[in-house]
């Protein structure tokens, strides 16, 4: 106490306006805009979609009433629900698969010291740039039954299906033309984390006669496992937000093969305007991303080694 | 990693990243050339890889059926402020998260933080309603705030935050000895040095916004203030029927120019973004 007395007086008077109150005021300000708006457009929304959720709300029909759990009783009783959660399933467990294993691989290949590999790496992760829609709407025309893939099909004797109409195809179809589109992202990750291993640790194995695929498994794997957790996380929540691939290539079909649960929330609240049981199914998105999330950040502790 | 390969192995190599490459250059090559065919080749057999020949009124019947320069300027001029609002909200915030002392400022952190956690979609029913109370749906209202101050400004601020508590104290100490205050130091010593910070930010802000499809269809009704991607699934004929050769003129017309700026731009484009992923 008397400590902070004596600097008090050392410093010249300001009165109310200390150095520290200053620099509160002025932290407070800066952090402001983003707190109201979280706020505003998170922490409220958040709040409100619970309560929507109690309710049974037919936009359409003007009714707004208090159901109690009538949404979620709705939920286990409907019969597409099933459907629409394995088909989300198997598209977020499907594209994070081909995604991360397509990275690796392409980062690792390109990690050789090789010439032309900064036009490799910048044609590979091109897709990423070009905007969602256009890539969409193009792989929508590639896979038509007469489009370009089942005309190359047919150059070297091949009868192509039709991809988009087929419930296997459409959903290997949706699954590859979005994999394609964000590898780039988790392939430039994997090569700056690949990059970062100390050269120092292969040739020490390589001195020990360690062979390659055993260098891979126990140096390179251990190495990047933080990025790999990193990007899987960011894979796996990212697929199961997967909207406008499906609008545009599948809308949802044949049937609900490709009905993914954020396709299927739309349809309900912005389609069929029931915003109750949309704010359901909010809930639904919103505690399978908390879950997994949760899980992937206990696994680290199992399976990420950092450096020391 | 890098060793050494023998010729052999390195024609290996190029082989099988030229093979792999085909999924993902063929597409935009395959949109480019059959936006300039004419209708009766763009389903051709066999398929024309280079056009036969050149067709272009598909680039002048995009103008016609929508109004697309309006929505090119909807989707330019979201992007830009959407960038410039985000990068100031988040570079202020990160800044006080990283430097200034103020009481609660963890709590508060954590809080924020929600943002990051929760995907846009959960709560896209309760924003709509909001919009819908202060008569902002059909607006780019909705598609303006919520980036610069919801969610997605939220992942910005915890790059500036990590950039910022990165950047060595001293270089503002001496500045705050010799009695400049806060803001005047955030603004001419650190913000500058946050350059590459500030550009990551600036790429994966831009093209978020310039990408955005879910919000735009919820939000907006009227073609007159559609955004890019939204226009680009309109272009149909009287059955409902895709016309292909327009929509892909207007497809190309939208990721080029992008496209253009990220190979000009190409090592700053890659290593902001392999930037931002690390530092999470």
């Amino acid at each position: 106490m008397t400590i902070a007395l004596d600097t008090a007086q050392a410093r010249p008077k300001r009165g109310f306006w200390t150095m520290a109150r200053r620099d509160a005021a002025t932290g407070y300000l800066f952090i402001a805009p983003q707190l109201i708006g979280i706020i505003i457009f998170v922490l409220i929304p958040l709040g409100l979609v619970f309560w929507y959720s109690l309710h049974e709300w037919n936009v359409l029909a003007g009714s707004f009433r208090f159901t109690g759990a009538a949404n979620y009783e709705k939920l286990l009783s409907d019969p597409a629900i099933g459907e629409v959660m394995s088909v989300t399933a198997v598209f977020s467990a499907g594209l994070a698969a081909l995604n991360m294993s397509m990275a690796l691989g392409l980062a690792l290949l390109l990690n050789q010291k090789l010439r032309f590999m900064t036009v490799f790496r910048t044609l590979f992760f091109s897709p990423v740039v070009v905007s969602l829609v256009a890539w969409t709407i193009v792989w929508s025309f590639l896979l038509q039954s007469n489009g370009g893939i089942n005309g190359l099909l047919q150059m070297i004797g091949v009868e192509g299906p039709n991809w988009l109409r087929n419930p296997t195809t459409a959903m290997i179809s949706v699954i590859v033309v979005q994999a394609l589109k964000n590898v780039g992202l988790n392939m430039i990750l994997f090569l700056a984390a690949l990059q970062g291993v100390p050269r120092e640790l292969f040739e020490a194995a390589r001195v020990d006669g360690v062979p390659r695929f055993k260098q891979f498994y126990r140096i390179t794997l251990p190495m990047i496992s933080p990025t790999i957790l990193l990007a899987s996380i960011v894979t796996i929540v990212g697929a199961l937000q997967v909207f406008a691939q499906i609008m545009i290539l599948t809308q949802g079909g044949p049937g609900f093969s490709t009905t993914v649960l954020v396709y299927y929330l739309y349809q309900q609240a912005f389609q069929f305007y029931l915003f109750g049981y949309g704010s359901t199914l909010s809930i639904v998105l919103l505690v399978i991303v908390g879950a997994l999330t949760f899980i992937q950040w206990q696994l680290r502790r199992k399976f990420v080694f950092y450096e020391n | 990693m890098k060793t050494e390969l023998s010729p052999r192995a390195q024609t290996l190599a190029y082989l099988t990243l030229c093979v792999l490459l085909i999924p993902f250059v063929f597409p935009t090559w395959w949109m480019v050339t059959s936006s300039v065919k004419p209708v009766s080749q763009i389903f051709a057999f066999p398929p024309d890889i280079w056009p036969r020949a050149f067709d272009f009124s598909s680039y002048s019947d995009v103008f016609k059926i929508q109004p697309f320069a309006l929505q090119y300027w909807n989707s330019a001029y979201i992007a830009a402020i959407v960038t410039v609002g985000t990068m100031a909200v988040a570079s202020m915030a990160g800044y006080a998260f990283a430097r200034i002392k103020f009481p609660f400022a963890n709590a508060i952190f954590m809080v924020v933080l929600v943002g990051l956690l929760i995907p846009s979609e959960v709560t896209l029913v309760p924003l709509f309603q909001l919009f819908l109370k202060w008569g902002m749906i059909n607006t780019h209202w909705p598609l303006i705030l919520v980036p610069i101050f919801g969610a997605p400004a939220v992942f910005a601020t915890f790059i500036m935050r990590q950039f910022f508590i990165s950047l060595p104290v001293e270089l503002e100490e001496a500045a705050r000895v010799d009695g400049l205050g806060r803001f005047k130091i955030f603004w001419t010593i650190a913000l500058p040095l946050a350059r590459p910070a500030l550009a990551a930010v600036a790429i994966f802000t831009f093209l978020g916004s310039w990408n955005l499809y879910l919000e735009p269809i919820v939000f907006i009704s009227s073609s007159d203030k559609f955004t890019l991607p939204q226009a680009l699934t309109q272009f149909t004929d009287a059955y409902g029927g895709p016309m292909w050769n327009i929509q892909l003129a207007a497809a190309t017309m939208t990721a080029i120019p992008v496209l253009i700026v990220f190979i000009v731009a190409q090592k700053q484009f890659v290593e902001g973004l392999a930037h931002t992923g690390l530092k999470g």
